[in-house]
């Protein structure tokens, strides 16, 4: 037993040294990267994107799934769908700052990010032009540059105004349906309190489906009540998944203004959707595109 | 003849001869052979899951202290650990690790149950609608849990899911035995499809669950859907600790009866055994297992499947040592499978659904064309 013991005593210190040593030097270079926060993951689109229009994309080590732009943002290594995080794939990337669109998840992965060493910052994420502000400052506050941030803000109000105060007269009272998804015959679209909403309404526009919250199956009775001036979609840079043609040969679409003026405007989700440093663009370009022929 | 390279007198066997022996001697000790193999295997492979992930920890120096923790009953992060190692190995991969041992056995074994009580080697809780009754009622609770069902939800806490999970669980188990099974025969092909007709409701009332749904509610559901570990805590650990592994106990202590029912329910009762009784316990252990499990993990199919037909063509048919070898190697399929999950697309996550699915479809598929006779097509 005496033997056993003193055999191994002087390895167990000499390990444990070794093993201290390296880990006390990682918690110092750690704590001396937490000050200016050097190694960031990007959750959400918006958020990716206002992290390099603010000029800080070097600080980021990895953004999630839906942060497709810019096409640079996607060389970053991938941690998962915005909801469907794993708490060590986050975790594996070293970070020092986790920023989170309202809507990460699962909680799960959220609270062990939380008890772990790792400073997390949710980032609000309301649809509409304060929220891209309040979107913008949370950012930049997390970052340390808030002044550069308070400038960006400035600059998304502004131009956002400015995109507003340029849509047609031709535009208002126009009515749109949003079609999230087109499958089999059923049509997918956003009511009240969507993203989607707000976009169109920004435009100058009216959502036609405002009977409803958040995004359901349409009745084809539904449709015919609404009487849809234009269609709004989402396309991935290639292309919708459903032609204009399949779309408008619906039975009840094809009776609509939007099917006899074959009226379809497709835009990227995210640029259409992600409320962030584009959605003056976003809202100019959708509001021309209501005027055209409206 | 005496071998002239071995001395004279008595000699001690050594482990191979020990092997040796298990292997060319009787059924029951091969299989108990197998059984030690495999505990063997399922430990290696259990160190090995929280040893392997997207960050590398020093899982050697790291277990002996959580093992101390465990027994001096301290909380916090030891002297001269770094606060996410020590998180990463307690935080995410032993409660995992632990949810999947608990999983995988209690899917694994839950299938061979099945497969004896209905003496068909195709019925298993996913395929047959079980667990898809247990998603049902899992999904009521996480869109209801507030609303219609608070009341219920207070009273039984982290209970609740699992809880109703079993309830959904049962419901489809005893269903289904209703319809297959008439004057004591158990018609296969009635059962699949019936399991089909049963799936298939459930997924509308599921449905139905998604469209009252609101956002947070769905993105749960939607997550709980695919089939993951990701979402292990502690909490769930505990939650459903209790009920699986007194269900698997007592699903052990069926193995006898489990045996004669092989010989059919007449053969069965004649020699003493209860048989309605013994059929009553076995739905209530696997509808309680199986809600269990899916409670915590969602859609993961197949291992129930695969798992016993493997150890059937090793061990042999006998409930006593296939039901233990079950948990063992249904365990170790979940957990490697994980660790694949949580490594191939790392730092992302594939669903573990998809990975027992891309494994177990194609297995199920060579079973049919082996031994179409069983089936009746």
């Amino acid at each position: 037993m005496s033997k056993f013991s003193a055999s191994f005593k002087p390895l167990n210190g000499v390990v444990a040294l070794v093993v201290g040593t390296v880990l006390f030097g990682f918690g110092l270079s750690s704590q001396a990267l937490a000050q200016d926060h050097n190694r960031v993951v990007a959750v959400g689109g918006s958020v990716t994107e206002i992290v390099y229009a603010l000029g800080e994309e070097d600080r980021l080590v990895a953004r999630d799934s839906t942060s497709t732009y810019p096409d640079e943002a996607t060389a970053l290594p991938d941690v998962g769908y915005i909801r469907a995080l794993s708490p060590e794939g986050v975790l594996s990337v070293k970070p020092d700052l986790v920023l989170l669109l309202d809507g990460s998840g699962p909680a799960e992965t959220v609270d062990v990010l939380k008890a772990s060493e790792v400073e997390i910052v949710n980032i609000p994420d309301e649809a509409s032009a304060e929220g891209i502000v309040a979107k913008v400052k949370a950012i930049g506050d997390a970052l340390g540059v808030a002044e550069k941030a308070d400038a960006l803000a400035d600059k998304v109000e502004e131009d956002i105004a400015v995109a507003q105060s340029g849509i047609s007269e031709k535009v208002k009272g126009q009515k749109v349906v949003f079609v999230l998804s087109y499958r089999d015959g059923r049509i997918m679209a956003s009511g009240a309190d969507t993203q989607a909403s707000a976009m169109i309404e920004l435009a100058g526009a009216t959502n036609a489906m405002n009977d409803f919250s958040g995004y359901k199956q349409l009745s084809d009775e539904s449709i015919l009540t609404a009487q849809p001036d234009v269609i709004l979609m989402m396309d991935n840079g290639h292309g919708t998944a459903v032609s204009a043609d399949q779309l408008f040969a619906h039975p009840a679409l094809s009776v609509t203004p939007a099917a006899k003026n074959k009226r379809l405007i497709t835009m990227p989700g995210l640029y259409l959707l992600g409320f962030g440093p584009r959605t003056a663009d976003a809202i100019r370009d959708l509001a021309d595109q209501f005027a055209e022929a409206g | 003849m005496a071998d002239p390279a071995v001395p004279a007198g008595p000699r001690f066997l050594s482990w191979l001869d020990y092997i040796r022996i298990s292997i060319h001697s009787d059924r029951e000790g091969r299989a108990r052979f197998w059984l030690v193999v495999l505990l063997v295997i399922l430990i290696a492979t259990a160190i090995g899951s929280l040893a392997i992930g997207p960050i590398s920890i020093p899982v050697f120096d790291l277990l002996p202290l959580v093992i101390k923790r465990l027994f001096s009953g301290e909380s916090g992060v030891p002297e001269n650990v770094s606060l996410r190692d020590w998180i990463v190995l307690t935080d995410i991969r032993l409660p995992r690790m632990i949810m999947g041992v608990f999983v995988g056995a209690a899917l694994a074994v839950c299938g061979a149950v099945m497969q004896g009580l209905f003496r068909n080697p195709l019925a298993d809780p996913g395929l047959v609608g079980v667990s898809s009754g247990a998603g049902l009622g899992a999904a009521s609770f996480i869109v209801l849990g507030n609303g219609i069902l608070q009341p219920v939800a207070m009273l039984l806490g982290i209970y609740a899911v699992p809880v109703a999970a079993f309830v959904g669980a049962l419901a489809t188990t005893s269903l289904l035995y209703r319809i297959g099974t008439r004057s004591g025969i158990t018609s296969v092909a009635t059962l699949l499809l019936a399991g089909i007709a049963i799936a298939a409701l459930s997924g509308a009332a599921t449905g139905l669950l998604v469209f009252v749904a609101d956002d947070s509610q769905l993105r749960d559901l939607n997550f709980w859907q695919l089939g993951a570990l990701t979402g292990a805590t502690w909490e769930k650990v505990v939650s459903i600790a209790p009920i699986i592994v007194g269900s698997l106990f007592c699903m052990g202590l069926l193995a006898r009866g489990l045996n004669a029912l092989t010989l059919g329910e007449a053969a069965a009762s004649h020699i003493g055994i209860r048989v309605q009784r013994l059929k009553n316990i076995s739905i209530f252990l696997v509808a309680g297992a199986t809600g269990a499990a899916v409670a915590v993990s969602g859609g993961i199919g197949f291992v129930g499947i695969v798992v016993p037909h493997l150890l059937r063509l090793t061990i042999g048919p006998d409930h006593r040592y296939l039901l233990p070898g079950c948990a063992l190697l249904g365990a170790t399929l979940l957990l490697v499978t994980d660790t694949l999950s949580r490594t191939i697309v790392a730092p992302a996550e594939l669903p573990i659904g998809i990975l027992t699915a891309l494994l177990g479809a194609p297995f199920f598929l060579w079973i049919l064309l082996r031994r179409r006779s069983l089936v009746g097509l």
